[in-house]
């Protein structure tokens, strides 16, 4: 079972205070390794606080962890912190500004149970091409 | 122990100028005045640090002398046919300076943080101008206050307090003289503070401000409603806005990373401008990285333009899309880079990211950073702003001393001595 949301990415204090603690340390890898959901959603698909989840854009997909949160305003709307999570998902295309779209893109999500999110090593090997 | 005031906040766009640390035995133990972000930088800036410079041999960063790393950057640097300098935001003026210079030394690209937060900001400038002012202008006199796409609880937590809503100014002596409006997506701890929270439809921002441009105007809306709000609530936004006395448009990431860009910025610029026909209003970005502005500025004042300058033909080119460190990377064509206080690996997509791994680049920064990581050479600097003085632009574009509160741990350089070590270096290589 899945639902097709739209996807944001942004900032969070959590993430700001994560990454003053270090950009590998734990607290900021924790931070921005979350998708806030809407109440309504994560009902629909069982999901309850701290679960795995797969978002899965055209771009890629990556595993994090369920957050239930009354900041999304409306349901099919997802949240994931700005970092190296969100940009598995981000269309790389800049439409000739500079800045790709972090913003604003078609993403499905699913429950993932059995999934681990990825730790920073898993995550260079990934852009490192391991 | 040693009580320093008025510290300049090395974190986000507001500069916030009355921070007081208490120093003992060359540490900081207790802040004062800052946000729970601030306070975590001053707090912990010394934890999870390398302190020694890095060369990657057989595929392990090992430790080297200063010399070592300054000597493999300049190489590195020297026998590409188009590298790429980037990042700056988060250090001084100072910095920023022979960074542009650096550039143009080995015929490369200058470029920062701007391409991934305010890039099409400074393009809707170019094409609209922006009616602006300072804070402290908006604090005497604003009495309305909209955020557009900005989460400022979260990215600039003292912004409300210290400049807008919250503050007391000459005129205007609190929240009581003035109306706050939200304008968001999410429900964010933002929209909750606002007298008028409006959620708006993910990628429709333009739709809303057309909508809003025509009501000002008392134009016919043939629509039943634009952006998730009926026509009626557009009007009374509208009438808001128009019968203010001085309003101001704070306007984040919200507008220039969703659908539209810097067309967006265009439109909210128009709006601006449409509503001085009627009231004062004035437009702000909110500018992130603490001196993302500076670099702009810098980078302005040396070259002519903001960001993603070339100087591959000898002389300064701007084409953001085709100069623009995230464009040269997705498409393959840079062959070497020097970061400078970013962290792009961690901040830009990952087919974007990717493309910067199979080149050959070094870092400077005070941060073990995921970049750091996956470099060819790290180089650690010292933290401006904590260990080391400079200057920084403020997002109006006022400009602030920053401090030195304590000393660098023995051996760890200012950024700005590591880059004109590495500019010394490739002259003195060439001539």
């Amino acid at each position: 079972m899945k639902f097709r949301a739209i996807l944001l990415t942004g900032r969070s204090l959590k993430q700001g205070m994560g990454k003053e603690l270090g950009k590998v340390s734990d607290k900021y890898m924790e931070s921005v390794s979350v998708c806030e959901v809407h109440p309504k959603d994560a009902e629909e698909l069982g999901l309850k606080e701290g679960d795995s989840i797969r978002v899965t854009t055209q771009f890629g997909s990556i595993i994090v962890k369920c957050n239930i949160s009354q900041n999304i305003a409306k349901p099919g709307v997802v949240f994931i912190p700005y970092g190296p999570y969100a940009n598995m998902l981000i269309d790389p295309t800049t439409d000739s500004s500079g800045m790709p779209s972090f913003k604003g893109i078609t993403a499905e999500i699913e429950p993932a149970p059995q999934e681990k999110v990825l730790s920073v090593k898993d995550l260079l090997s990934k852009y490192l091409g391991g | 122990m040693l009580v320093i005031k008025n510290i300049v906040c090395p974190i986000c766009g507001c500069l916030c100028d009355d921070i007081e640390a208490t120093v003992e035995d060359n540490k900081i133990i207790k802040v004062k005045n800052s946000c729970s972000v601030s306070a975590t930088k001053f707090l912990n800036y010394y934890k999870e640090r390398n302190l020694s410079p890095l060369i990657r041999e057989n595929s392990e960063l090992k430790p080297a002398s200063i010399q070592e790393a300054i000597n493999k950057t300049a190489e590195i640097l020297m026998n590409a046919d188009l590298p790429v300098i980037y990042g700056f935001a988060c250090t001084g003026c100072e910095t920023q300076s022979v960074g542009v210079e650096l550039a143009e030394e080995v015929g490369g690209i200058i470029d920062n943080q701007t391409v991934t937060c305010h890039g099409p900001s400074a393009l809707g400038l170019h094409d609209q101008g922006m009616p602006s002012c300072t804070l402290g202008e908006i604090r005497h006199r604003a009495d309305l206050i909209v955020y557009w796409g900005s989460n400022f609880q979260e990215s600039h937590p003292r912004h409300l307090a210290r400049y807008s809503a919250l503050s007391e100014g000459r005129f205007r002596k609190g929240r009581k003289d003035r109306k706050l409006v939200v304008i968001d997506v999410r429900k964010t701890p933002s929209a909750r503070l606002a007298d008028l929270y409006i959620p708006i439809e993910p990628g429709q921002d333009y739709e809303l401000m057309s909508a809003l441009r025509m009501a000002l105007q008392f134009d016919e809306i043939e629509e039943e409603s634009v952006a998730g709000l009926s026509i009626e609530q557009i009007e009374e936004l509208a009438e808001m806005m128009r019968s203010c006395e001085f309003g101001v448009l704070f306007y984040g990431l919200g507008l220039t990373m969703s659908r539209g860009k810097e067309r967006n910025i265009d439109m909210a610029i128009s709006l601006v401008r449409d509503l001085n026909k009627w009231t004062k209003f004035v437009i702000m970005p909110m500018r992130g990285h603490y001196n993302v502005t500076g670099m702009n500025e810098v980078t302005a004042w040396q070259t002519g333009y903001p960001y993603a300058v070339d100087f591959s033909h000898g002389y300064p080119y701007y084409s953001p899309g085709e100069t623009t460190f995230t464009d040269l990377l997705r498409r393959g064509e840079c062959d070497a880079a020097l970061i400078v206080a970013s962290d792009p690996l961690a901040h830009f997509p990952k087919d974007v990211a990717k493309n910067l791994c199979k080149i050959p680049y070094a870092v400077i920064d005070p941060h073990l950073s995921m970049t750091a990581l996956a470099a060819e050479v790290v180089i650690p600097c010292a933290f401006t702003g904590i260990e080391a003085e400079g200057s920084a632009y403020r997002m109006d574009t006022v400009p602030l001393p920053l401090k030195k509160v304590v000393d660098p741990p023995s051996g760890i350089y200012p950024d700005e001595e590591i880059v004109s070590m590495i500019l010394k270096t490739i002259k003195s290589k060439r001539r």
